[in-house]
């Protein structure tokens, strides 16, 4: 085992290890905001295990999309919810958590299952590593996965457009205008400039 | 385009004559580059905040720091003292890990992004394929660690502070990424070292500014609000909201914060450089020139020559925009948090849409300017 397959396989270790222990975490910790941190912990080291893979183009998005965007959007709302809820103990709750223990249970049945009767050996005639992954993603982008991408690009527009409009929409209120007019904004007592206050004094003692 | 000098390879070469076996060379090698990032970053900060200090000092007509060393160059090594003694305070009811956590997630991706930055053909850390989309990935991780400053102070206005500051860095990510994508539509590349090759050839006349007149604005506005400087700097305006999420932060947990925005405006200058002034290019075709002159371009002398003139350019150019954003500080009054969102959101984020997207219509039309 030469110097750079001793250090991949190293990283490797302490990126899983790093993985479940951050994933553990998420769950079992009792502090949500603990939970949302750690989450982004699994999210980097996830973008680690790519990079080992010799997928960059999917490590950097990986950070961009889960860290930069899901984590931060998690973090806001946990931040901005100020929800208290009394604790109470509900009498069919362990059906609950058997019908959970359950799904979860199968789901990881499954997954190993997959793990398992997967052949991961690769061929021995393998393409060597692709020298620039962003054009081979490019080419199937737009060859065999042209549907899901052209799919995600309008979404993705569709959004951004839509922040767009939702940004620049003007304040419309829900009332309808009563009769005696519309009051748009409140009016702070302002001292009157020297030409309004002269003309407020003439009228004054023009009445007088 | 010569092959230039390539640091690795003369590095490894150099340790097996004095006779190290090459494996222990290359793992002497590994550690090199972080070492070399990481001293950079700190110069080129340095150097900074003596700027800055001078700059500002002109712009009010007075003199600066002037006792700490020759014109007081060794004033901001006196600060970094100063706050490496200091007493690292952690409030009583604020969470210890988190908040020390914190400053650590602000600066770490601006040190990493350090890698991607070329000074030369071959005078970078890593040429990655995906190398701009890297710089923006990391520096999408900084909201995080705002966030957790803000939450782990245990204060209601460093709460605020960081949501504050969290909710700018994203919203001026946006702008940012599609002026970026303008130009890596034009270079066919991600990698920072095809960006700059790209405007080669035609020295000053080749490079993106010209081509990418708006792109070029909004990067850097977009870049200005990322580093939270003046016109922007609304998460720690120190007259409204008294430092936001840096309230309960004292010595070098500060200093971090401190040390992680000047390495932002100087990684954001040299990006700025990379994509639109040509990057380590010479105003004027060097390559062209010693080919009217008829110099061999494998000369090992011209190769030093253009390495040492390339770092040079790329520094500069970094630091005329540091300078302007020095300038903006001491000019231009702070936007409030509702303008800022409305300047991010209403002006910047369509201007860029329209912006890519005319782009990529000239590149259609004319390919041979716009990179067919």
């Amino acid at each position: 085992m030469n110097l750079a397959e001793g250090v991949q396989v190293i990283s490797f270790a302490i990126l899983a290890a790093l993985v479940i222990i951050a994933a553990l975490g998420v769950v079992l910790l009792e502090n949500i905001v603990y939970s949302a941190f750690l989450l982004g912990g699994v999210f980097i080291s996830i973008s680690g295990i790519y990079v080992l893979l010799n997928a960059d183009f999917v490590a950097a998005a990986q950070v961009l999309i889960y860290v930069g965007a899901v984590n931060v959007l998690i973090l806001f709302a946990i931040m901005l919810v100020n929800k208290k809820q009394d604790y109470s103990n509900l009498p069919g709750r362990w059906i609950k958590r058997g019908a959970t223990a359950l799904v979860c249970g199968g789901l990881f049945a499954l997954l190993a299952t997959m793990v398992l009767i997967t052949p991961w050996s690769l061929e021995s005639n393998a393409p060597g590593l692709i020298e620039n992954t962003v054009v081979e993603i490019g080419k199937h982008f737009f060859s065999d996965f042209l549907l899901p991408f052209e799919l995600a690009s309008v979404l993705l527009l569709m959004a951004m457009v839509g922040a767009i409009v939702l940004a620049r929409r003007d304040f419309i209120p829900d009332t309808l205008p009563t009769e005696d007019g519309i009051v748009t904004s409140l009016q702070l007592p302002e001292r009157l400039s020297e030409l309004e206050s002269r003309e407020l004094s003439a009228s004054k003692s023009s009445e007088v | 385009m010569n092959s230039g000098i390539d640091l690795q390879a003369s590095f490894i070469e150099s340790l097996n004559q004095l006779g190290i076996p090459s494996g222990a060379a290359k793992a002497l090698w590994i550690p090199f580059p972080s070492f070399l990032m990481i001293i950079g970053a700190t110069v080129g900060v340095l150097v900074v905040v003596w700027l800055e200090r001078k700059i500002s000092a002109a712009a009010q007509q007075r003199i600066g720091p002037e006792y700490a060393g020759p014109l007081g160059v060794l004033q901001p090594v006196a600060d970094g003292i100063k706050l490496v003694f200091k007493e690292d305070v952690i409030p009583a009811k604020a969470d210890p890990w988190l908040f020390t956590l914190g400053p650590v997630l602000v600066v770490l991706p601006v040190f990493v992004s350090y890698l991607i930055v070329p000074f030369g053909q071959n005078l970078v850390i890593t040429d990655l394929n995906v190398g701009i989309f890297f710089w923006i990935a990391l520096s999408s991780i900084a909201p995080i660690g705002l966030l957790m400053a803000g939450y782990a102070s245990n204060n209601k206005y460093s709460l605020l502070g960081g949501l504050r500051a969290a909710a700018q860095s994203i919203s001026y990510e946006i702008p940012l990424a599609l002026s970026v994508l303008a130009i890596v539509m034009m270079s066919n590349s991600l990698s920072t070292i095809d960006i700059v090759e790209q405007q080669s050839g035609y020295g000053i006349l080749g490079w993106n500014i010209w081509r990418q007149p708006v792109g070029f604005f909004i990067f850097w506005i977009a870049a200005l609000a990322e580093c939270e400087r003046l016109p922007f700097d609304l998460p720690e305006a120190e007259e409204e909201i008294v430092a936001g999420y840096q309230t309960e932060y004292a010595g070098m947990k500060f200093a971090l914060f401190y040390l992680g925005s000047y390495v932002n405006l100087v990684l954001s200058a040299l990006v700025f450089a990379i994509l639109y002034l040509g990057g380590w290019e010479f105003p004027v075709p060097l390559d062209k020139l010693a080919e009217w002159l008829g110099v061999s371009e494998d000369s090992s002398w011209l190769q030093v020559i253009t390495a040492s003139l390339g770092i040079t350019m790329t520094v500069l150019k970094a630091y005329f925009l540091v300078f302007i954003a020095v300038l903006m500080r001491w000019t231009v009054p702070r936007v409030r948090i509702d303008q800022l969102l409305d300047l991010g959101w209403k002006f910047l984020l369509p201007v860029s849409l329209v912006n890519l997207l005319l782009t990529a219509a000239l590149k259609l039309a004319f390919p041979v300017a716009f990179g067919g």
